[in-house]
């Protein structure tokens, strides 16, 4: 970044999928012109970068060296900026990031409180360098992990220091990636696969696109590590078709990689060669299942098969295979150059190191964080995703994604760990953390996941296939008022038993949000079952329209009722049948009162 | 083979170590249901109905697939195994038609034997949703009733794994995921053979044959007519199994009287016109030989082969020998020289086969096979529907007197019976080839290399100080690798046989479900003994050839045999 001796300031503007959505890639052409036009692009450098992970304030433009915030900047508060800032050195307070509670400006990045107890290790380079620079990876350190690898050390050094680090795979399940490595590095065989599963597909989930989009050479590096250490010389990096610039930025850095001797053949003189392909995804997210990611890549369709064997021994084209996801990888090198005293040292003891989490849903800091494992979901949601939007009441989040559980209020002081999310009925997931407020409606919850993944199901196995469907059936009809208590049992029947005889992660996970609202929220099943109620007042069909006090009797609503359900005397308070009511909602529409409520 | 010891449900059992679990309880005599799984493909574990509990997994593990190791305890009875195993059947159940008692596989039907076995009465999910297909019935051979699908996916492996056809695969996802050809077309519209064989390993009633019986009985019933059968060599071999005898055993004699009890006027032998094209094909082969004919020469009785090549390489027409299949002369044959003979009116003649072959029901409608002057053969039943009419008939077959086909045309030697499994065609070929080659009357009729289940089989013998190679294929997949070879000049045969069926006939798409290797085994056992009991073991010595020859026909290849016998393939675009 700072070879130019003349450049005095560098303008970053993130050039993340978010950012870019709300017009980043615009804000960036404006300061290029403003610059110029001020004489000062000589001095001033802007650059592109990766995502920050503060998606929900975005676009997102950072002024260093004094690492001055700017959000929410449009394409007009350009001019102001290069002025203002960048002529006349004076910060423009207005961008800056307000704290939501007290309204104080906060000028720097690690001041604010999203930032403030995030541990960015995975991160740290997103947002930092241009990612279709490779000389801005390297300048930070990027590719020395691999020369000290291919130098120094063996393969079986390799395996003991990444064993040693206690990592863990970080595309949900957490096996120890060391012991995964040894397996592939055991197997008898004179070919051998690398390959990266970025099929990221779990809804509200985007850490892994952040990073490849961020900073592709990381995953590379690790992928290179790994091969290194099992002894392949090929690998596929298996990316969903619907991540473009994940894809555009990987074929960039391999282009580049290899042009430097840093991938492709004889690396660092070494004799070590890898190839690494990109093979994008259709969109299936039983891809995602290793087997079933196998069988995609090698053209077939992507459907799991049992294990054993596993991919270690018989994976890709039948040939030992290593497959570990983004996150993973992209922690390899700094093990490699920190060491695994330093990865352990953050974390716990079972899990260490850091972990991506995408936060979505009722939170107000929408974004990619990252943090030590160990620390409580209460700190995430609360002191770094900045607590619930609208004053409204937090009621549960979901972790783990479709093979995931909901937890409630009372579990927020779980640490977020693989074991401790496991034993409360959750997972750890890839990373994606959707909070709930008091509005969202548990039932409804389940059913949206589980929607997915009868609709994502291969139907290969049969509880799978026909099990989540009669689940969802079930589902469909408490949340239309037409559960049983029959049902309740059923549905809880049919969850255990499809969790431990379908044939792969996708179906064995499928019942978790379900067995956890369940175990958590069983008082809303019942409502819906026992009161024909929704507490949370989501559930359409079960929605009642009243008229309050407030009515003044003008019928409005009583004409455009399209089954005639409202009935009352002019100027009197009118009253809606509720055994005739079809809950279209077109009364409170056109009450001009506000004397509708719906519960 | 290295073994390993593990616990099945208490009981101490030993495996070899690359074992599933399944294949070590069954040695043990423990019994696990199973569905998608069978013998004779390679298991998936897809539909979890075998799931048990073992130590060292994580939930309960397919044993079909799941492998054995040392000290392994197994348990296949707990409770929340008989809970997992019956909730699968419960939920096949709710996606499938409750017609059972008008199912044609009723009875036959793996799915209610297990559910019946498993005693799954209580149907919760008898609200879901079903899904509803149009039947595809666009084909002669086979019907395809995807509402009755359970998704064991047998028939997918069977036709990518075996067959190399693919004509199958999974579509869609979730609860409309299905089996499906390509872009969801009726079988007519896409590359299949006909071969038929995903109708015998379907467990229920999803793939079947199209049931042909009660054009039969309507020719059986109409006295104008003159009803006269054929019946293929390996159907004598597995019939019995329809009728609950074990398999092998040979029930020729019964089989003749319970097809004349069933109201046939007249049943004939197809192993008479096997002889009769060994002496077309035999002597063509030796034509081909001496004159610089397209070699190899490559066999071509079965259809369900004849329609892959046609379909898959139109350029290796040439090779194929233009002699028809058994079934097919014997249909231009009965409504000639017989109906001559017998003095009938050819045009009141219902010629039916009886076949282990799906693809003949596509075979006798083909344009080419009309040299009588009528369709040759007009209706082709398989055993499996043999079996049906001899039960619906109330024929108590075991007690039936053994009768004698009828003659002429009920005559067949050795060498014709062996026509019915895999190397039969090659080794019936020679037995002939030899004596006219080398003018003599050789008394070495066992050609044992080409004999056996191996999907390849191949052999060089010294016929008249010639050296003659030769290669028999059974599977489709194996005979497309060899026409590979074929087409690349690198087979270098002279002689090739290919039955597109595993086994041969004997395998046949047609032949009686449950059918394994084992059962196949005995099948092909029962043809070698009928063989080496028979007096003539050589196509050409056989009486009834040659005073067709003599009196009717003419010379092998000559003006009427090319007329009647021969026939000529066109490529097919599907």
């Amino acid at each position: 970044m700072m070879q130019d001796t003349r450049i005095r300031a560098d303008v970053l503007v993130c050039g993340g999928t978010a950012c870019s959505a709300s017009g980043s890639q615009e804000v960036m052409k404006r300061l290029r012109e403003e610059i110029a036009k001020k004489g000062l692009s000589e001095e001033i450098n802007v650059v592109k970068t990766g995502c920050h992970g503060f998606c929900e304030n975005g676009p997102l433009v950072i002024v260093y060296p004094e690492g001055t915030f700017y959000v929410r900047v449009k394409p007009e508060d350009v001019p102001e900026i290069v002025e203002e800032h960048l002529y006349k050195g004076r910060v423009v307070e207005r961008l800056l990031y307000h704290e939501p509670t007290t309204g104080k400006s906060i000028p720097t990045y690690k001041e604010i409180d999203f930032y403030k107890k995030q541990k960015r290790v995975v991160l740290s380079k997103c947002g930092a360098i241009n990612p279709e620079k490779i000389e801005e990876y390297i300048a930070l350190g990027g590719y020395e992990a691999l020369g000290k690898v291919l130098t120094t050390m063996t393969p079986e050094q390799v395996i003991e220091e990444v064993k040693k680090s206690g990592l863990r795979g970080r595309g949900g399940a957490g096996f120890p990636t060391g012991m995964k490595w040894q397996f592939a590095h055991g197997a008898k065989g004179d070919k051998k696969y690398i390959i990266c599963n970025a099929d990221e597909g779990d809804p509200g989930a985007f850490m892994d696109r952040s990073v490849l989009e961020g900073d592709p050479h990381a995953v590379l590096e690790g992928m290179a590590i790994g091969a290194y250490a099992i002894g392949a010389d090929e690998a596929y990096m298996y990316v969903r078709a619907e991540y473009p610039l994940a894809i555009k930025r990987l074929e960039i850095a391999i282009d580049q990689a290899e042009k430097m001797g840093l991938l492709g053949n004889n690396i660092f003189g070494s004799g070590f060669n890898l190839k690494i392909h990109i093979k994008k995804g259709a969109g299936a997210f039983v891809c995602g299942e290793e087997t079933a990611l196998m069988a995609s890549i090698e053209g077939r369709r992507g459907m799991p098969r049992p294990r054993p064997p596993f991919p270690a021994n018989s994976g890709l084209w039948g040939k030992p295979t290593n497959i570990n996801n983004v996150e993973t990888w992209a922690n390899v090198p700094q093990i490699i150059l920190k060491g695994a005293d330093w990865f352990r040292s953050m974390g716990t003891e079972k899990s260490t190191g850091t972990k991506v989490f995408a936060l979505t849903g009722k939170i107000n800091h929408t974004g990619l964080a990252e943090v030590p494992m160990g620390i409580t979901m209460r700190e995430i949601i609360f002191d770094i995703g900045g607590g619930i939007p609208n004053g409204k009441k937090f009621k549960a989040v979901q972790i783990g994604g479709p093979s995931g559980g909901c937890l409630p209020e009372s579990m927020l002081d779980t640490p977020v760990d693989y074991d401790s999310l496991t034993k409360v009925g959750a997972m750890m997931g890839s990373g994606g953390l959707v909070v709930m407020d008091e509005t969202t409606c548990m039932v409804d919850v389940a059913k949206f996941f589980l929607n997915f993944t009868q609709s994502e199901s291969c139907g290969k196995c049969t509880p799978c296939r026909e099990g989540t469907k009669r689940m969802l059936e079930i589902l469909n009809r408490i949340t239309s008022g037409q559960g049983t208590e029959t049902d309740l049992v059923v549905l809880e029947d049919l969850a255990k038993t499809i969790k431990v005889s379908a044939l792969c992660g996708l179906g064995q996970t499928a019942p978790n949000p379900v067995l956890s609202t369940l175990k958590y929220f069983r008082d809303e099943y019942e409502a819906h079952i026992k009161e024909k109620r929704c507490p949370a007042g989501a559930c359409e069909k079960l929605a009642q329209y009243f008229i309050t006090e407030d009515c003044k009797g003008c019928g409005l609503c009583a004409r455009n009722c399209p089954v005639h359900a409202i009935t009352g005397e002019p100027k009197k308070r009118h009253v809606i049948d509720q055994t005739m009511c079809i809950k279209c909602g077109t009364c409170m529409q056109n009450c001009p009162f506000k004397a509708i409520t719906k519960k | 083979m290295e073994m390993v010891n593990l616990t099945i449900n208490g009981v101490k059992v030993q495996a070899p170590k690359n074992a599933t679990i399944l294949e070590a309880a069954k040695s043990a005599g423990i019994h696990i249901p199973t569905l998608c799984y069978h013998p004779d493909l390679k298991p998936e574990g897809a539909c979890r109905l075998c799931v048990v509990e073992a130590t060292g997994a994580r939930g309960l593990v397919a044993s079909c697939c799941y492998p054995v190791a040392e000290g392994m305890v197994v348990q296949t009875n707990t409770a929340q195994v008989r809970k997992a195993r019956r909730l699968v059947v419960e939920l096949l159940l709710a996606s499938h038609p409750k017609g059972c008692l008008s199912c044609r596989k009723s009875g036959d039907c793996e799915l209610q034997r297990i559910a019946a076995d498993l005693d799954v009465r209580n149907h919760r999910f008898d609200w879901g949703e079903r899904k509803t297909y149009t039947l595809d019935d666009s084909n002669p051979c086979l019907v395809r009733d995807q509402e009755k699908c359970i998704l064991c996916g047998r028939c997918i492996r069977m036709c990518r794994d075996v067959q190399g056809m693919n004509v199958y695969s999974f579509a869609r996802r979730g609860f409309h995921a299905m089996v499906a050809a390509a872009f969801e077309q009726d079988l007519s519209k896409v590359a299949c053979s006909f071969c038929g064989q995903c109708s015998a390993v379907c467990p229920t009633a999803a793939i079947m044959e199209k049931d042909d019986t009660e054009r039969v009985w309507d020719a059986i019933h109409d006295p104008d007519k003159i009803v006269v059968c054929q019946v293929a060599p390996s159907v004598r071999v597995a019939l019995g199994e329809e009728v609950g005898l074990a398999p092998g055993s040979i029930v020729t004699g019964k089989m003749v009287a319970g097809l004349k009890a069933m109201g046939f006027d007249k049943v004939f032998d197809t192993n008479f016109s096997a002889d009769l094209t060994i002496m077309e094909e035999g002597h063509e082969f030796v034509d081909r030989l001496q004159h610089g004919g397209v070699l190899p020469m490559v066999t071509s009785c079965s259809p369900g082969w004849v329609n892959m090549c046609e379909l898959k390489y139109p350029d290796l027409l040439p090779h194929l020998s233009t002699a028809k299949s058994p079934q097919g002369m014997f249909g231009a044959v009965i409504k000639t020289y017989w109906a001559e003979k017998a003095n009938v009116n050819p045009a009141k003649i219902v010629s039916v086969s009886v076949m282990p072959c799906i693809a003949k029901k596509a075979e006798c409608v083909r344009p080419q096979l009309r040299d009588s002057g009528f369709q040759d053969v007009d209706i082709v039943i398989t055993t499996r529907e043999l079996g049906k009419m001899l039960r619906e008939d109330g024929i108590d077959f075991t007690r039936l007197p053994d009768a004698e086909f009828d003659s002429p045309l009920g005559y067949g030697s050795g060498a014709g019976a062996i026509f019915g499994t895999t190397g039969g065609v090659m080794e019936a070929a020679l037995r002939t080839v030899a004596d006219v080659v080398t003018g003599q009357d050789i008394q070495q009729v066992d050609y044992k290399a080409v004999r056996g289940f191996e999907e390849t089989k191949e052999a060089t013998l010294n016929i008249a100080g010639k050296e003659i190679r030769i290669a028999v294929c059974n599977t489709l997949g194996s005979a497309m690798k060899m026409m590979d070879r074929v087409r690349a000049g690198t087979a270098n045969y002279h002689f090739i046989e290919v039955m597109a069926c595993p086994g041969g006939c004997i395998g046949g798409g047609g032949q009686p479900i449950p059918t394994s290797k084992a059962i196949k085994k005995k099948r092909m056992e029962a043809i070698y003994s009928i063989d080496s009991n028979s007096k003539i073991r050589k196509s050409h010595e056989n009486p009834e050839i040659k005073i067709l020859y003599d009196t009717w026909m003419g010379k092998p290849l000559g003006e009427k045999a090319h007329r009647l016998l021969h026939t000529h393939y066109s490529p097919q675009n599907r």
